[in-house]
């Protein structure tokens, strides 16, 4: 069964929405009536059919529209994608695997052909037809990082594994919760993750570094993060603050259940096995609150979330300005019944 | 979550004895299919099963990073070792179906580096066979520096010179051929990165030569499992699970945790990773410490223990596990 892909924009006249069995397999990110930050690490298995886990890489209705929005942020901006020079290999791992998963996962759609180092790649939803060497950089019309993530959903950031941490050495980075690449570029873990309030105290940090420096290779993992976005906006960076920020100011209670959306990141972690370096997908999800509220539960349990959320969170997630509109809007959807725990809508 | 426990059913296509040491071990998957990618100084954790007791040995891959159709490793005999290193030599026979794990890496290059100066010291030889796969497939610049007993025993020397000519150089002792390092450092362009892999007195004279002459720690990399080492048998009580467990001679007290029904972290199973790291609830006796990960201080606290490769001698131990 092929995928329906949808013609929307994710700027100007913001035409995404999501299907109904979209919002049905949305990654609703909390499992009880609160939220506070964890090491919340799991292994990264494909297989639970109706979700966005089926396939490592999850392919869905939004991809041609998005990785035209993608093409849009690099033309204004070819700094959104970097790789130093002794990150191409991984560029090459990285490749390689969205080619084999993506052909394994989606046939009708995608197809990879190997003969040696000769690669004929096919990609039917954007129209790519390619023949390449594989390792010869001439062959592709962008570097392998760089071609394959234009062809991806999601952003993806590169670490090198060396003394002890993990380097942001290369990435592509245009669907953004407001971090810049080009600003992160050549920091390490500690430094990359400084601006973020209260995990660095509670240990989070040099707990999950530890994880991700031992992470072997067939063994992926994953974790969830959310954050709120006005008008369905993939890049909000801060590059372009000045075109996004404003919309914060825009919030009525009339206008809460189309406007404003919640974010959620699937972050998933790969072990690279040319280069060993770690793979840092993060995929973007957008939900808007009408559509979160069509499930009963998801809508009682982020009112409660997003009304209890510690200050310091809420500052940091840029929230602060529209949440007492959205906490109003969202108790009046709360009959204050019990929620079940898990994901799940009930 | 735990590491390591990615199996990978293989078969033993071909047994090849290198010298009157050492054995050449070839995996392949039981359908021929490719195996795992991985990348040079990478190893796999080989299972061993020994009438009813499993043991768990790290061995690094040697064969080219370039060609996964199949998965070389080579074993030198240890005959006072705990038996791995025999079982290899005696019982492991072409036709037979082993487990191995997936590749892990503790030892990569570092692709920043403008040159790999690498140094080795006999059966160390092994993570560079694969390392200089990888780096003559790219045209990367590395050199290599290989020390020995004799000609007999210049694992792979013939083979490494014939792929890369004069990178090669090797050191033989019964020819009172010796490397000079300290001059060999002195002359490496800035942006060097320098590898070691060999016998523990190797890699420290190494490591404190290149701190002398002033290079920076973090472009000296280094490579040393420490086999787990035979011992007298002792007792532990595993206080978290309620049960105790007694560790034989020929066993690790991971071996000797993991056959007690638990499934412990582990990722090296030679005391270089950290993954194993285990907390010491209290004791009284000795701590037989062989691992390179604990500081010195942690060594002497008897807080903690790592239990792939250190053992203990006394009247008690009670673990957090
Ligand atoms: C190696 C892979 C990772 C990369 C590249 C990465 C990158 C980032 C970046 C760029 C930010 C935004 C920081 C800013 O405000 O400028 C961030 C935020 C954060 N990261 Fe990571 N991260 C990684 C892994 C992890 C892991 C393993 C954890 C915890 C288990 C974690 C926890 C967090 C948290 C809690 C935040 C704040 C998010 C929020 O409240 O919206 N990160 N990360
Ligand atoms: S398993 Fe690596 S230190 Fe023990």
């Amino acid at each position: 069964m092929g995928i329906n892909f949808k013609k929307e924009t994710f700027r100007d006249d913001y035409s995404f929405k999501n299907s109904p069995e979209q919002v049905r397999r949305f990654p609703f990110p909390f499992h009880e009536d609160g939220y506070m930050y964890s090491v919340n690490i799991e292994p990264h298995v494909g297989g639970r059919t109706g979700t966005v886990f089926e396939h490592l890489f999850d392919v869905d209705e939004h991809y041609v529209s998005e990785m035209q929005d993608r093409a849009m942020v690099l033309a204004e901006d070819p700094l959104r994608c970097q790789s130093l020079p002794h990150m191409t290999l991984a560029g090459w791992d990285t490749l390689e695997l969205l080619m084999t998963e993506k052909a394994k996962s989606y046939p009708e759609h995608f197809s990879l052909t190997r003969d040696g180092d000769k690669w004929h790649w096919i990609n039917r939803p954007l129209g790519i037809d390619d023949h390449f060497t594989f390792g010869d950089t001439s062959t592709l019309p962008y570097g392998p990082l760089e071609y394959i993530t234009r062809q991806s959903q999601g952003d993806f950031a590169v670490l090198d594994q060396r003394d002890n941490n993990l380097w942001m050495d290369a990435g592509i980075v245009t669907t953004q919760a407001d971090w810049s690449l080009d600003f992160d570029i050549g920091m390490n873990f500690f430094e990359w993750h400084a601006p973020v309030p209260l995990a660095h105290e509670l240990g989070i940090f040099t707990r999950a570094l530890k994880f991700l420096m031992a992470m072997q290779q067939g063994q992926p993992a994953r974790r969830l993060n959310w954050t709120m976005t006005i008008n369905p906006r993939l890049d909000t960076s801060p590059e372009n603050f000045h075109k996004w920020g404003t919309d914060r100011a825009t919030v009525t209670p009339e206008n809460v259940g189309q406007k404003v959306h919640l974010r959620v990141e699937v972050q998933m972690f790969f072990r690279l096995p040319r280069s060993n370096a770690l793979l840092f997908p993060i995929r973007c999800y957008l939900i808007k609150m009408d559509e979160l509220v069509s499930s009963a539960k998801w809508g009682r349990r982020f009112h409660r979330v997003l009304r209890d959320l510690p200050d310091e969170l809420a500052e940091y997630k840029g929230l602060v300005r529209y949440r007492p509109t959205v906490v109003e809007w969202l108790s009046k959807r709360d009959d204050g019944k019990p929620t079940s725990s898990g994901y799940g809508p009930d | 979550m735990k590491a390591g426990s990615n199996r990978i059913e293989a078969v033993v296509t071909d047994v090849v004895a290198v010298n009157e040491l050492v054995k050449r071990f070839h995996f392949e998957r039981p359908d021929g299919g490719i195996l795992p990618t991985f990348s040079g100084g990478a190893h796999i954790v080989v299972e061993m099963r020994d009438d009813g007791r499993t043991r768990l040995n790290p061995y690094s891959l040697m064969s080219s990073p370039l060609d996964t159709r199949d998965y070389t490793i080579s074993v030198r005999r240890d005959d006072v070792g705990r038996g791995g290193s025999l079982f290899m030599h005696s019982r492991v026979k072409p036709g037979q179906s082993m487990v191995i794990s997936n590749p892990v890496n503790l030892f990569s290059l570092d692709l920043r580096a403008k040159k790999h100066l690498m140094i080795a010291g006999g059966i160390g030889i092994t993570p560079f066979v694969a390392q200089t796969s990888q780096l003559a497939g790219e045209g990367g610049n590395f050199e290599l520096h290989y020390s020995c007993r004799s000609d007999a025993l210049a694992t792979y020397a013939d083979v490494l010179k014939q792929r890369h000519g004069r990178r090669i150089h090797v050191y033989r002792d019964d020819h009172d051929e010796k490397l000079d390092l300290p001059r060999l450092l002195a002359g490496q362009p800035l942006g060097t990165h320098l590898y070691v892999c060999g016998p523990a007195g190797m890699i420290t004279w190494v490591r404190n030569t290149a701190a002398a002459a002033g290079w920076p720690a973090e472009t000296v990399h280094y490579e040393h499992f420490a086999a787990p080492q035979p011992g007298k048998p002792f007792d532990v009580t595993l206080a978290v699970s309620g049960i105790g467990i007694r560790v034989g001679e020929h066993e690790s007290l991971l071996e000797a945790i993991e056959a007690a029904g638990l499934d412990p972290p582990y990722l090296c199973r030679g005391g270089v990773c950290g993954q194993c790291e285990t907390n010491v609830i209290s004791s009284d006796g000795k701590f037989l410490h062989n691992d390179h990960w604990l500081s010195e201080e942690e060594h002497r606290s008897g807080c903690k223990i790592m239990p792939c490769v250190s053992r203990f001698e006394g009247k008690s131990l009670v673990l957090e596990r």
